[in-house]
């Protein structure tokens, strides 16, 4: 924390005490969230709508962790699909290779993922707007390219094939689909919890006034340059975390899984639930894979309808349905208090 | 890696023309494409997300009309001639409701109609791949340049870039109406207060942005299969020059795109399976170096 943020905490001290009780309100909603979701498979044999929740996991991290970098800083990333994939292929490429147990694993590609991040992220940050977007979907296709020319060590456009092995450990046996299950929803809560204290945190709020006014942050001493890399850096590993998600659910990992579109998917998802609040990211993510499922269920022309529901949302909305909601929600109550 | 091969054709001048030339076929097709997103891009300072699209339908368009007609020259004018008009009724429908918006919000726009395009050639002209033929007018020998193999389809088509460059670049620069666009792309409000319809110099340039890239692939068409999806290596790469060469430069565009071409063609013999690697770390460096593109101004 630099000197300046010390000292804005300080002033803000009053409001510390509403803060900490936040910060219990969020806990507790995540602790009810994920009892829910633990409970389900008691209430619902669905193998596939415990599949659904899997994949929602999956995509809900990668997307919510691209909402810290558009929707807080401001950040237009085009690429951040490729900590996705490469988080898939790192822990997929780990299990088969050095057969340790999979926290170690885990921790491990958390480990590559930060230093690539670093170092790409150095590289990145320094540009503006619609540059960085570029930069970073270049780089997201030199990890793909990467991915598809060293067919020795990942498979190629085979994809990393064979099966991911998931050996027990601590009594929990991912083989098992209940484990799994149970698992990626955790590890669901926890991550958007870390990124809800993230986001609520002085830092966070650093953050949105780079995004603001990043010359004047920079005039009250904060290094912007700074600050930026370090939540690309955050948001990259969460975003791994959801390619590791993903990758034990297919047992495997695919080279579309750093294609650019998957950039595009995790993009379209914010912006179908909306960036300005921080579960926006989680309503659009069930919502595009719903959609998904469901269009894909009924015609073959999928593309038309997604188009169709896309282009309601750009032109007819104009915004996320979270941030249509909280605006109606707004206005409501303002209205209300007015009479 | 096969270093071997690529040191073997550059010392070889037969492997060094056929090379360039096929490089050279990339990078024009590349550069028509390219331009027309860049002067959209100039002007209207929108990224067209939805420019692959256009060089689909112009190669779709060219193909229908050379088997209903058999005649090259109308297959081309189907191509770009429609193109165009699809590109004119585009931007006065959906994309002028999203100037001044988020970028965000017109790269969702673009997206949806790269889906639904996708899907209406999948429903008109079927999923599977097409092929339009080689019109009999071009099917005599190829020269021989210096021992290396030249068909001479491939001179039309380089021919016909340049032109359009030429034409493009004199035409911006010097003619009433290229200042009149040059004028809006700087100061709409202003060109508006005096008098000239700026929706309609807005629409004409994505029409003939619309119409480079369908004329691009309608000359495309008979070197290259016909698939739905098939505008999005070539959206992908288009961008690429674009930023390289900078964004709202056509000169920049050229240069890129003939780069990226001859990148391609001797690429795919040193690193057959990294070649597209090779183009995005080349545009990692040209970023990094100077993040407005080899031609592009300071804060564009």
């Amino acid at each position: 924390m630099t000197e300046l943020e010390a000292g804005r905490a300080q002033t803000l001290a009053p409001a510390r005490s509403g803060a900490a009780l936040r910060r219990y309100r969020d806990v507790l909603i995540a602790l009810i969230a994920f009892a829910v979701l633990a409970s389900l498979p008691l209430l619902s044999g669905s193998k596939a709508l415990l599949d659904f929740v899997i994949r929602c996991s999956a995509y809900g991290l990668f997307a919510t962790s691209l909402n810290l970098l558009v929707g807080y800083t401001g950040l237009t990333s085009f690429g951040h699909g490729m900590f996705f994939g490469l988080g898939a292929y790192s822990f997929g490429l780990i299990m088969q290779k050095l057969g340790v147990p999979i926290p170690v694993a885990f921790v491990a590609t958390l480990a590559i993922t930060a230093v690539v991040a670093a170092i790409i992220g150095a590289i990145c940050v320094r540009l503006k707007e619609i540059y960085f977007a570029f930069v970073t979907l270049a780089f997201q296709m030199l990890i793909h390219s990467t991915i598809l020319s060293w067919a020795s060590f990942t498979g190629g456009d085979q994809g990393l094939r064979g099966g991911i092995p998931r050996p027990a450990f601590l009594g929990i046996n991912l083989a098992n689909h209940i484990h799994l299950y149970i698992a990626s929803c955790a590890l669901l809560i926890l991550g958007l919890l870390a990124m809800r204290q993230i986001a609520q945190s002085p830092f966070g709020y650093t953050l949105r006034m780079i995004r603001d006014n990043a010359a004047r942050a920079s005039f009250l001493g904060i290094d912007v340059w700074r600050a930026k890399l370090t939540v690309f850096v955050l948001a990259a590993l969460f975003a791994s975390m959801g390619g590791m998600v993903m990758a034990l659910f297919v047992s495997g990992a695919y080279p579309e899984f750093a294609y650019w579109t998957i950039s595009g998917e995790a993009i379209f998802i914010n912006m179908l639930g909306g960036v300005s609040t921080f579960l926006g990211p989680m309503v659009g993510t069930v919502l595009l894979l719903l959609l998904n499922d469901t269009v894909t269920r009924f015609t073959e022309y999928h593309g038309i309808v997604l188009g169709i529901v896309i282009l309601f949302f750009a032109l007819g909305l104009r915004k996320g349905l979270l941030d249509f909601v909280a605006e109606w929600y707004a206005h409501r109550r303002e209205t209300g208090e007015g009479r | 890696m096969d270093l071997d091969a690529l040191a073997g054709c550059l010392s070889s001048s037969a492997c060094l023309v056929t090379q360039t030339t096929s490089g050279l076929i990339i990078g024009m097709l590349l550069f028509l494409v390219a331009v027309g997103l860049t002067l959209i891009f100039g002007v209207l300072k929108v990224v067209n997300f939805s420019h692959g699209a256009f060089y689909m339908f112009g190669a779709y368009f060219a193909m229908s009309a050379y088997q209903l007609t058999g005649s090259f020259a109308l297959a081309m004018l189907a191509g770009a001639a429609g193109t165009a008009i699809l590109g004119l009724i585009f931007e006065r429908v959906f994309m002028s409701r999203v100037y001044g918006a988020d970028v965000l919000m017109q790269l969702l726009v673009c997206y949806a109609f790269v889906l639904i395009f996708d899907d209406v050639v999948r429903i008109i002209w079927g999923p599977e791949f097409k092929a339009m033929g080689m019109p009999s007018a071009f099917q005599v020998m190829p020269l021989f340049i210096a021992g290396g193999v030249v068909p001479p389809y491939y001179l039309l088509l380089i021919s016909v870039a340049l032109v359009a460059a030429i034409v493009l670049g004199i035409g911006l620069s010097r003619s009433r109406i290229g200042k009149v666009i040059r004028a809006a792309a700087h100061n709409p409000g202003m060109v508006s207060a005096l008098g000239i319809n700026t929706g309609l110099i807005f629409g004409g340039v994505f029409a003939l942005g619309g119409m480079l890239a369908g004329l691009a692939g309608a000359l495309a068409a008979p070197v290259r299969s016909l698939t739905p999806g098939m505008g999005f290596s070539v959206l992908i790469e288009s961008f690429i020059v674009t930023v390289i060469g900078g964004m709202g430069s056509i000169l920049g565009a050229l240069i890129g795109a003939l780069l990226l071409g001859l990148i391609r063609s001797f690429g795919s013999l040193g690193f057959p399976l990294f070649t597209e690697g090779l183009m995005y770390l080349f545009m990692v460096i040209v970023l990094v170096s100077k993040p407005t593109g080899l031609f592009g101004k300071e804060a564009a």
